[in-house]
């Protein structure tokens, strides 16, 4: 069970990306985040694993606080949250097989993962989950060589390498077409549901939304104006996320996204020490 | 899980696919550097005498004399940087037509060969045996180091900004030639419009290897701060010789700091 | 100007301030080329100026024909060339890998200290040319190979420093947090977020560089540190024109042979 307790992040620059913002995601529930670009959807979810920094707040994953946990205990506790990301964000050079595998990166010693020497059981697991999101015969493959539906596959195996408690999902669908775009959801939601596994899962396509999420929340300018069923989602309640074609909040959006990046990256370079 | 999955992966080899031609290889490569660190004779005691040496030369590049011997380094200092003055505007003056005739795309063919073979021998021999040969014909002193200097910087403009008109867009040079525009307006409404900010770019990137090659060219008798350099090595005077290597650092790093902001100043 | 369809009776290119800021620097340019040009050629003894020509036709008429015999005696000094500049790169390459990653903005554990340190090793090893490196190490160690190929090593960091760590700060912002996020430890990042992405262009900067050093090997004996140079060195001590051409030949075609060697490993690995 995840518990975010009054969430907020302010960026150096200034801008608000999150307000006191208090959720709670059952075990095995599939929680969708939506909202306009700007409403703070990928901060949300980077605070949650903290590839950014919140400002304020908790997060409770299974009891334990997040926020203010030494690099050593926040390497360990991130093994238990599984992330896919917009760009699937595979290490293009690498094979399929390294790229899974680099999921289990947090259990083993660096000697291990220097000379692929990976345990016998974490070999067995990759190769199941490869079988599971449909690509074993592609495990030699290198990433770059794989197409768009293939790579974001990859990237599901690599979170599930984990063996998660908590999957944080963002924009999965956004640089595929409409058909992989289902495709890639429903396995979302079936792996989910085989493991019991509560997900979190940034999407900005209303309709596959609706279509395919337990829960909606909807964000806007970095404060939760919508909570519930997708069915509650009517007409008013979109206007209440979006707003009236709101152009300038579109462009602010770009501005997040731009400081969201940094911030993360800020953040890596300092980890990368 | 008791699926049939392989409890064993090995990275596949990426670049050379043949297990023995591997082996073949890395073994080929062990037996390589077994031998040439062979050919290195090592005279250990010659080089532990040299340590004490050594740390003076540190000394002497963390404590640098300037003063004692600074009649001979501003010398020095003065010949390498008018010699590369006068070398880089002489050496770009003379690049620009020959790397105008040695851009396939507005040259006639035998004006081409002529220009491109200019630059190739340019290009093949270094400054170091250029100045050799320079400083044999013309004698000792700056202008030997003027002229070695001003024939590499041939080589290397009129090399680029040969391949920099090749690669300008045909549409515009067709656009101007279309309305009856001579040759010479062509080059100078259609190419050098393309071309001028690299050229200027380039030329200032030159000015910078040519300050560095005036500091080496002077070790064989063509001036500048290399001789004073030369000099001062060779009678042990360590801490002269780190002002000196400290002067070309600090010039080096100005130049390029400077020629960077130039160019965006320019472009 | 009230009137807003004035136009000016004569179109320019260029704007008056524009235009006399440019006339303004070239004539700059002019009068420091001339003020130079004298500064420079105060000392020259024009007769040896003038009697270049004849001097260059007795040179060219000494270096011909080469003396083709001398070509076995040269394959000694032609191994340590490629040695030293092979074993320069082994030991350039070596150093320059961690100053690397520590001038490079994304990686670099201290920015104020440390990157600061790098950047300097680099441009101090830019600036400096293997031939004044080696001209030092003969000083302090004394003549022979091992002073060339530590001259080229230190030579080659700032090269492949400089262009390895642009190459570390190009790399994808993404891919390093996707590690990140799994909980791997900084080394892990290291090694499985940013190496796979830098590893293509480190070796052709690799050897980029190491054709570069044939090049300056080859010449190094000038000043003691082994190789052709040597060769060279004692060919010209006695005038032996006829030996320099063939040492210039044979420099030339190694030259060609690394550079086509080159291109094809880099042709190879990207």
């Amino acid at each position: 069970m995840l518990i975010l307790q009054s969430l907020s992040k302010t960026y150096k620059t200034g801008d608000t990306a999150l307000s006191e913002v208090s959720l709670t995601v059952p075990k095995g529930q599939i929680m969708g985040l939506i909202g306009p670009s700007g409403a703070g959807k990928s901060t949300l979810i980077r605070c949650i694993n903290r590839l950014v920094e919140p400002t304020g707040g908790q997060v409770l994953l299974n009891d334990v606080d997040l926020v203010g946990l030494g690099k050593r205990e926040l390497r360990q506790q991130r093994r238990r949250i599984g992330m896919i990301f917009q760009e699937y964000a595979l290490v293009e050079r690498l094979t399929v097989m390294e790229n899974v595998l680099s999921g289990r990166l947090g259990y083993v010693p660096f000697w291990r993962s220097y000379l692929r020497r990976f345990p016998a059981e974490d070999i067995t697991r990759a190769y199941a989950l490869l079988d599971r999101v449909g690509l074993l015969q592609h495990a030699d493959k290198r990433a770059d060589a794989l197409s768009g539906g293939q790579r974001q596959r990859v990237g599901i195996a690599r979170a599930l390498a984990q063996d998660p408690e908590l999957l944080l999902v963002d924009e999965p669908t956004a640089s595929l077409d409409p058909k992989t775009s289902r495709q890639i959801m429903r396995l979302l939601i079936e792996i989910c549901a085989e493991r019991g596994l509560p997900a979190i899962v940034n999407i900005h396509d209303v309709p596959l939304a609706q279509q395919f999420m337990q829960r909606i929340v909807g964000l806007r300018a970095g404060r939760v104006v919508f909570d519930g069923s997708p069915d509650l989602l009517t007409q008013d309640a979109l206007t209440t996320i979006y707003g009236e074609e709101d152009w300038n909040a579109m462009r602010k959006g770009d501005e997040e996204q731009t400081a969201a990046e940094a911030d993360a990256r800020d953040r890596i370079s300092a980890l990368a020490r | 899980m008791s699926a049939p999955y392989p409890t064993r992966w090995t990275r596949p080899p990426q670049i050379i696919k043949d297990r023995r031609w591997r082996i073949a290889v890395q073994v080929g490569i062990v037996i390589y550097l077994v031998l040439a660190m062979g050919t290195v004779e090592v005279n250990w005691t010659r080089v532990y005498e040299g340590l004490e040496r050594g740390q003076r030369f540190v000394m002497g590049f963390l404590q640098p004399d300037f003063a004692s011997r600074w009649r001979d380094i501003s010398n020095g200092l003065v010949e390498s940087l008018t010699m590369t003055l006068t070398s880089t505007v002489v050496g770009v003056a003379i690049s620009v037509p020959i790397g105008i005739g040695a851009a396939r795309n507005i040259a006639p063919v035998w004006i081409y060969r002529i220009c491109r073979s200019i630059i190739a021998v340019s290009r093949a021999l270094q400054e170091i045996i250029i100045a050799i040969f320079l400083v044999a014909m013309f004698g000792f002193g700056p202008f030997a180091g003027f002229l070695t200097l001003s024939f590499a910087t041939i080589g290397f403009i009129a090399k680029l900004l040969a391949d920099d008109i090749e690669e300008i867009e045909e549409a515009q040079a067709e656009a101007i030639r279309s309305t009856g525009a001579s040759w010479w307006q062509v080059v100078n409404y259609a190419v050098q419009p393309q071309v001028m900010p690299r050229l200027i770019g380039l030329s200032l990137y030159r000015l910078d290897i040519n300050f560095r090659e005036s500091a080496v060219i002077g070790i064989v008798g063509a001036g500048g701060i290399g001789a004073t350099l030369n000099t001062a090595i060779s009678r042990y005077e360590y801490d002269s010789a780190g002002a000196i290597l400290l002067i070309i650092i600090g010039i080096v790093m100005v130049a390029e700091y400077s020629s960077s902001y130039l160019r965006k100043f320019l472009q | 100007m009230t009137d807003v369809t004035h136009h000016s009776q004569v179109w320019t290119y260029r704007t008056p301030r524009a235009r006399l800021l440019l006339w303004g620097g070239w004539f700059a340019l002019v009068a420091l080329f001339v003020y130079c040009w004298q500064v420079m050629t105060a000392g020259t003894m024009w007769v040896f100026v003038w009697d270049a020509p004849k001097q260059a036709a007795d040179i060219g008429g000494r270096m011909l024909p080469p003396r083709w015999g001398y070509l076995g005696e040269l394959m000694g000094p032609l191994w340590d060339t490629i040695n030293i500049a092979t074993l320069g790169t082994l030991g350039g390459v070596i150093m320059a890998v961690p100053v690397a990653f520590l001038a490079a903005r994304n990686t670099s554990p201290s920015l104020l200290v440390l990157r600061p340190i790098a950047l300097f090793i680099i441009v101090a090893s830019r600036s400096i040319n293997a031939l004044i490196w080696a001209l030092l190490l003969v000083a302090i160690i004394g003549p022979g190979l091992l002073a060339g190929i530590i001259a080229i090593a230190l030579r080659s960091i700032g090269f492949i420093g400089k262009l390895l760590y642009e190459a570390i700060e190009e790399t994808d912002a993404r891919q390093i947090e996707a590690i990140t996020a799994t909980g791997a430890s900084g080394a892990q990042v290291l090694s499985y977020g940013i190496v796979p992405q830098v590893l293509p262009t480190f070796w052709g900067i690799t050897v980029f560089r190491w054709d570069i050093n044939i090049r300056e090997s080859a010449i190094l004996g000038l000043v003691g540190a082994g190789g052709l140079g040597l060769k060279l060195e004692a060919s010209l001590n006695t005038l032996a024109w006829s030996q320099i051409s063939v040492i210039l030949l044979l420099i030339l075609g190694t030259v060609v042979v690394s550079e086509w060697v080159s291109s094809k490993v880099r042709h190879a690995i990207i």
